[in-house]
């Protein structure tokens, strides 16, 4: 009896704390999840440069909202549903592991579109995946390198064995090697997209090896703090890292998601939006890059600018043969182009690098 | 001068009262944080506390999901509560836990595509396995070379992590998507998949198994001899090793239990909730566990408590994101600040302050 009107009592107060549902008018709302804190200067912090160009582009006629560091699997199913329960018309999930949980939701949710970020499962009406070919900044950053590195070795802090970090690697490799026959690449990898301190201890033991040049693909600005004391250079990731380390960044690579974010919220307010899978570069503006640094020789920046322009106007293919593999068997015969979805599955190191992929 | 003096007889009140007057504290230096950030704090607590549970809009949706992020840290908190009593302290339970689900998963993907009803019951005593061996290492290594099992165990945490990534990447990567991390999905196998008992309400088999956890280790503690030679060597090490408790063979029992339950609670969220071996599997529940088990007294009712606290905390922290956009380091901190409060009260229970007129040599 007395549990019963504790739990009645609590039931009442619950409901009557119940929080406002976000207004149901005509306003579209905007969910966003992001892997890691917004506050990282790498991935998450640039899609949430794209969710606040949103707001900016919409102004009133939008509500955006954003989740950080939800870890994917079943705490990324509860958020997303928790925001699709919240009212959300469309919901972007910037984290390759979200994909199975997406598929999950968007199949109770049919009327809410989702949005899936470097994902490859699509198996709802309602999922739509976009990616960006971050390989052609590699190759640029990587043709600086070549250019600019005295010892020759230039260090490279790779995340995972995966095919998005693999063919980075390659890209950058190639470009490098093309300008620079000596070129060595050092490669450390470290099984995180985000930890500042062993980014800096990989940095730190790429230095002592002899690298001058550090590159990363991870998303911390601790590799480029460490280069700067080390008075080496490097490249940033993701956003504009200049300010970390002034002395040492050159330029970087600069996720752009916003014109992306823009069109497909537009299409949602029109109610034009369809399911689509893309991977836009350098052409689509979602890869860009952070302003060049002054150590950077003129002669290297205009031929850095000529092969931006040449991959934007198609003309240059970063991977354009001949091409072999790391074992000398031939990949791409001379003038043949990587196919996508080679690139995307892309489990093998080009002719020249010397190290193996961990397994 | 101040002097810190041990009180002989702590009140027993307090100790049961303590959790609750933290929980209490938290909330009103939790408000007051929140409304530093410029937040509503009425309205950020009540989307803590209320409304994954009372919400009619969240409520039919996040009471499963209390059980689902409950049960694992109950399941383990349980087991490493029996270890501290006893002063065994085992902080790796992550690594058990990770452990545990490479082995149950480790079953499933050896029989896929298989099916038949004895791969979920092999899964099961894989994981448990899985979390006992794990275990069994900071526990050998203590009776024989008398290594400290804190630092071990911890280590050891790390090593499973890279045992995970690299399973992850190679033997049980899913051989069907070329290049990508990550394992078949359990979920999808029907034989392995550790789904709901009764549909969306968040009753998988490891829920259960925390159930029976909890009573198993209640019934240990207060009426089995076990229990009471763990309660001894925790309160009174000499005393114990004089009533013939052998601290080796305890040292191999608190931290096998602990290893087990984790070994287990990893093997059911690979197989339910999470569904897939994959590099970031690890949320950190062993660690939580940990938070849970002190929260709860080291007592299996208080644990539960304790775990669906926290449980709560971590949905509804999720909500209070997502609709006031509170920054998520200022849930953590909410969270730490429960534990904070918590053993400032403890202190003050066990200690008193003693101001003493001049220093003394």
């Amino acid at each position: 009896m007395i549990f019963k009107s504790i739990l009645g009592a609590a039931t009442a107060l619950g409901l009557a704390l119940a929080a406002p549902a976000f207004a149901q008018d005509d306003k579209t709302t905007v969910g966003f999840i992001y892997v890691g804190p917004v506050g990282d200067h790498g991935w998450s912090y640039t899609h949430d440069q794209g969710r606040l160009a949103v707001e900016a582009e919409f102004g009133d006629a939008v509500e955006t909202t954003f989740v950080e560091s939800v870890a994917e699997g079943p705490d990324a199913e509860r958020v997303m549903t928790q925001m699709a329960l919240s009212g959300a018309d469309i919901i972007f999930a910037t984290s390759f592991g979200y994909g199975p949980e997406m598929n999950n939701v968007a199949a109770n949710f049919p009327d809410i579109k989702f949005e899936h970020a470097t994902g490859y499962i699509q198996e709802q009406p309602n999922v739509s995946l976009y990616n960006a070919r971050f390989y052609e900044g590699r190759a640029v950053i990587g043709h600086i390198a070549g250019k600019m590195t005295e010892t020759n070795k230039v260090g490279y802090i790779a995340s995972f064995p995966i095919p998005e970090v693999i063919m980075g690697i390659n890209s950058a490799y190639l470009a490098a090697k093309a300008v620079n026959p000596d070129v060595e690449f050092s490669i450390i990898w470290v099984y995180s997209w985000y930890d500042p301190a062993q980014e800096a201890a990989a940095a730190e033991a790429l230095i002592e090896q002899g690298a001058d040049i550090i590159m990363q693909h991870t998303d911390s600005t601790a590799p480029l703090t460490v280069a700067q004391d080390a008075g080496v250079m490097g490249f940033g990731q993701a956003s504009d890292m200049s300010s970390f380390a002034p002395e040492a960044h050159l330029t970087g690579i600069m996720d752009v998601w916003a014109p992306y974010y823009i069109e497909r919220v537009r299409a949602v307010i029109d109610g034009t939006w369809e399911q689509g899978n893309v991977w836009h570069g350098i052409a689509d503006g979602m890869v860009g890059f952070a302003p060049f640094s002054d150590k950077i020789p003129a002669d290297v920046r205009a031929e850095a600018e000529g092969m931006i322009a040449a991959i934007a106007d198609g003309s240059f293919h970063p991977f354009t043969g001949p091409i072999n593999r790391q074992d000398g068997t031939p990949w791409l015969a001379e003038g043949e182009v990587a196919d996508d979805g080679t690139l995307l599955g892309m489990d093998f190191y080009v002719e020249g690098i010397t190290s193996e992929i961990p397994n | 001068m101040i002097r810190l003096e041990k009180r002989l007889a702590p009140s027993k009140r307090a100790q049961y009262l303590n959790p609750f007057l933290a929980v209490l504290l938290t909330m009103i230096a939790g408000g007051l944080m929140f409304a530093a950030l410029g937040k509503d704090p009425i309205a950020a607590i009540r989307l803590i506390f209320f409304d994954p549970i009372f919400s009619q809009q969240f409520g039919s949706f996040s009471r499963p999901q209390l059980l689902i992020k409950s049960a694992p840290l109950i399941l383990i908190a349980v087991g490493l509560a029996i270890g501290f009593r006893a002063g065994i302290w085992n902080i790796g339970a992550e690594g058990q836990y990770i452990i545990g689900a490479l082995c149950g998963a480790g079953v499933a993907l050896a029989f896929y595509p298989v099916e038949g009803w004895y791969i979920f019951p092999l899964m099961v005593i894989a994981g448990a396995l899985g979390g006992f061996l794990w275990a069994m290492i900071p526990a050998i290594l203590k009776t024989r070379f008398n290594t400290n099992e804190i630092l071990v165990s911890l280590l050891l945490v790390y090593v499973a992590e890279r045992l995970l990534a690299a399973m992850a990447l190679g033997a049980m990567r899913n051989p069907d998507i070329a290049g990508f991390p990550g394992s078949r999905d359990l979920r999808r196998y029907e034989s392995a998949h550790n789904a709901d008992l009764i549909a969306g309400t968040g009753m998988h088999w490891g829920v259960v198994a925390a159930i029976i956890a909890v009573i198993f280790a209640y019934v240990m503690m207060t009426r089995h001899s076990l229990g009471y030679q763990v309660q001894l060597a925790g309160q009174a090490p000499r005393a114990a090793r004089f009533a013939g408790v052998s601290p080796a063979r305890l040292v191999v029992i608190c931290l096998g239990i602990s290893g087990v339950l984790a070994g287990l609670a990893g093997m059911f969220e690979v197989s339910g909730p999470s569904g897939q071996v994959r590099i970031d599997f690890a949320s950190g529940y062993g660690f939580t566990a940990i938070i849970v088990a002190f929260l709860g007294r080291l007592n299996p009712i208080g644990i539960v408590l304790a775990g669906l606290l926290l449980g709560l905390t971590y949905i509804g922290g999720e909500l209070s994101q997502m609709m006031l956009q509170l920054p998520g380091a200022a849930i953590q901190v909410f969270q730490g600040m429960l534990l904070f409060f918590l053993l400032a009260l403890d202190f003050q229970t066990n200690y008193r302050l003693r101001f003493t007129k001049g220093a003394r040599a």
